[in-house]
């Protein structure tokens, strides 16, 4: 304090300061409530967005016709027809595909990790697996298409050049390590206490696993299930590239099939004038898909958190 | 006297052992199906872009011509965007995590904006494609500029840098924060001077970790309508770009027509995984190098 002359001076630069310093703190606090309230704007802003445009959609079109009719023909000149259910069941089967193979490989993959593998061989391995969950879905779409389909074509004569069968084994493979990572969380978190008592016991590596530390992960598990479902519903790339444009209503997967988020692509891409039925159809879409995977993130939580085992 | 007939315990026992011994094959085989598959994946891209990148395709605008189309526009794009969504989301992701560790209360609200933040994480990103075009694209008047993209992009990826921040604060022990209000600091103070710099490789990990995210992500992109036209190479916010994703996008989609947009995506990918690696290595660096344990 050599610049100031007098004990006087020293106090009021003193209280100037501690003026300064209590007006930041007080500013500082609504600052930052502001940045974590963009992250509420932000819900608030896909809700809005999402439901009056669905609204305005709604008055165009049926409720019943959107969700019972299996007929999407939106760009037909001539009696335009929007029903949701051909684009629910592509995404139904292709999901189905992804699960069939991320379910088993994800949970045999965990199991492997937490009960099966070396110290070593798992700190190889898992972050080897988890480069799977890094790559983009672009990539996997390009692979799906220029790979996986041609030689699933030699496999199955019949198939089309774009299917949900490819697209949704590729999505599997993109989800498994969502499924292996978070089951074998859930694995490590049962105790070791209970794997040597059934040991003791006499039980073998993978009775202990079947009978004690799958049971008591199993809301983990599942949890990771749901998770990777409602990944499966909202992936997008690898559809739009692989699965094709046609809306069909089958169960048949060797056929092109459209997904919720591929019709999104599609008519986002085509250029829909604002105003126009096909335009509001697109929100109704999103809408549907929002609240589908919210529910299953939903569930997801509510699995884990419910049916989580105290020890 | 035996009490135990030792070979009937070994008739039982072999069969389950055998059976363990098997499955144990099975899971390691289940656990390296993954990595088949990543090999494969990587194998053939390398393969199909062999001959195809050089510097010229670094360095060339996009044409028409395969052979001289080249991904300059898409690379300026790129970090035109990451200039967006750097700045953007760490003052948003780290205000957040600040707000929510050191100044809000436990209760309705804290739980309420938390909650809301994982919902997010959730949310598909097609869906912040759709707000985007909707707020940034149309209501602001933005087009299908840097800014609406970066935006977009942005409140795509910031949960994981609030989540990671959280856990970069959380991570601070007590002891600093006391003795930082020891010496007289206030609470500002406290968090500037010792949470911040304490927590910050915690920080940076997720900014690097969301910033990959966003570099790979399309669907938000092509929801708002970004082109991969000949447009020219960006120089401002405003302008109009393309990015790797798109690029690899639009030629995957086009080797329909003509086989050697198939090695033109395969090349961008190269370029595109290069990149991620990088960053992601780059990331684990970090954590590792700089992380403090108290």
């Amino acid at each position: 304090m050599a610049q100031h002359e007098s004990v006087k001076e020293i106090i009021q630069y003193k209280k100037k300061r501690t003026k300064t310093t209590s007006i930041i703190e007080k500013i500082i606090p609504s600052l930052l409530f502001l940045a974590a309230f963009i992250s509420v704007l932000t819900t608030v802003g896909i809700v809005f967005t999402l439901i009056f445009e669905t609204v305005l959609f709604f008055r165009e079109v049926s409720f019943i016709e959107f969700f019972s009719g299996t007929v999407l023909k939106p760009l037909s000149p001539v009696d335009p027809q929007f029903s949701i259910l051909p684009l629910v069941m592509g995404t139904f089967m292709t999901t189905l595909i992804a699960m069939l193979v991320a379910i088993p490989i994800g949970l045999t993959t965990a199991v492997y990790l937490s009960e099966y593998a070396s110290g070593t061989t798992r700190k190889v391995l898992k972050p080897l697996i988890e480069v799977l969950a890094g790559i983009p879905t672009i990539v996997y779409g390009f692979f799906a298409f220029t790979f996986v389909t041609p030689v699933l074509r030699e496999i199955i004569p019949g198939l089309s050049a774009t299917n949900a069968l490819s697209p949704g084994i590729v999505m599997g493979i993109m989800i498994i390590p969502m499924v292996a990572s978070l089951s074998e969380d859930a694995m490590n978190s049962v105790p070791n206490a209970m794997r040597e008592g059934a040991k003791a016991l006499g039980a073998t590596q993978l009775e202990v696993t079947f009978r004690v530390v799958i049971p008591a992960a199993i809301s983990g598990i599942i949890a990771s299930f749901v998770l990777g479902i409602s990944r499966a519903i909202g992936e997008t790339m690898i559809v739009t590239i692989a699965s094709g444009s046609s809306k069909n209503f089958t169960f048949d997967v060797t056929q092109s099939m459209q997904t919720m988020t591929a019709y999104i692509v599609e008519i986002t891409s085509g250029d829909a004038a604002a105003g126009t039925t096909i335009y509001y159809s697109l929100y109704a879409v999103a809408m549907t898909l929002f609240v589908f995977t919210l529910l299953m993130n939903m569930l997801a939580r509510y699995i884990s958190s419910r049916f989580r085992e105290v020890y | 006297m035996k009490y135990i007939d030792l070979s009937a315990v070994e008739k039982k026992m072999s069969k389950r052992l055998l059976m363990n011994k098997a499955v144990k094959y099975i899971f390691l085989s289940a656990t390296l199906f993954g990595l088949v598959i990543l090999a494969i994946l990587v194998y053939r891209v390398a393969i199909d872009s062999i001959g195809w990148i050089n510097l010229d395709f670094l360095t060339n605008k996009l044409s028409t011509a395969p052979e001289r189309a080249g991904i300059k526009g898409a690379i300026v794009g790129t970090l035109w965007l990451m200039l967006i969504v750097g700045p953007v989301t760490m003052i948003l992701g780290v205000g957040t995590a600040i707000y929510l560790e050191e100044y809000a209360k436990r209760g309705k609200l804290h739980s309420f904006i938390q909650t809301n933040i994982s919902n997010l994480a959730g949310v598909p990103s097609i869906v912040f494609g759709i707000l985007g075009l909707t707020i940034f694209v149309r209501l602001f008047g933005f087009g299908t500029s840097i800014i609406a993209g970066g935006l977009t992009m942005a409140l795509l990826v910031l949960p994981i840098v609030v989540v990671s921040a959280q856990e970069a604060i959380r991570s601070v022990p007590s002891f600093l924060r006391e003795a930082s209000y020891g010496m007289g600091a206030t609470k500002w103070q406290t968090v500037k001077n010792v949470v911040l710099p304490a927590s910050l490789p915690g920080i940076l990990t997720g900014v690097i970790l969301a910033l990959s995210r966003a570099i790979g992500e399309t669907a938000p992109l092509v929801v708002i309508g970004i082109p991969a036209l000949l447009i020219p190479i960006p120089s401002s916010i405003g302008d109009n770009f393309t990015a790797l994703p798109m690029q690899i996008y639009y030629w995957t989609l086009d080797s329909v027509m003509v086989d050697e947009y198939a090695n033109l995506a395969a090349a961008t990918i190269v370029v595109l995984l290069i990149v991620l690696i990088l960053l992601n290595s780059t990331a684990i660096i970090i954590r590792n190098k700089f992380q403090k344990r108290y």
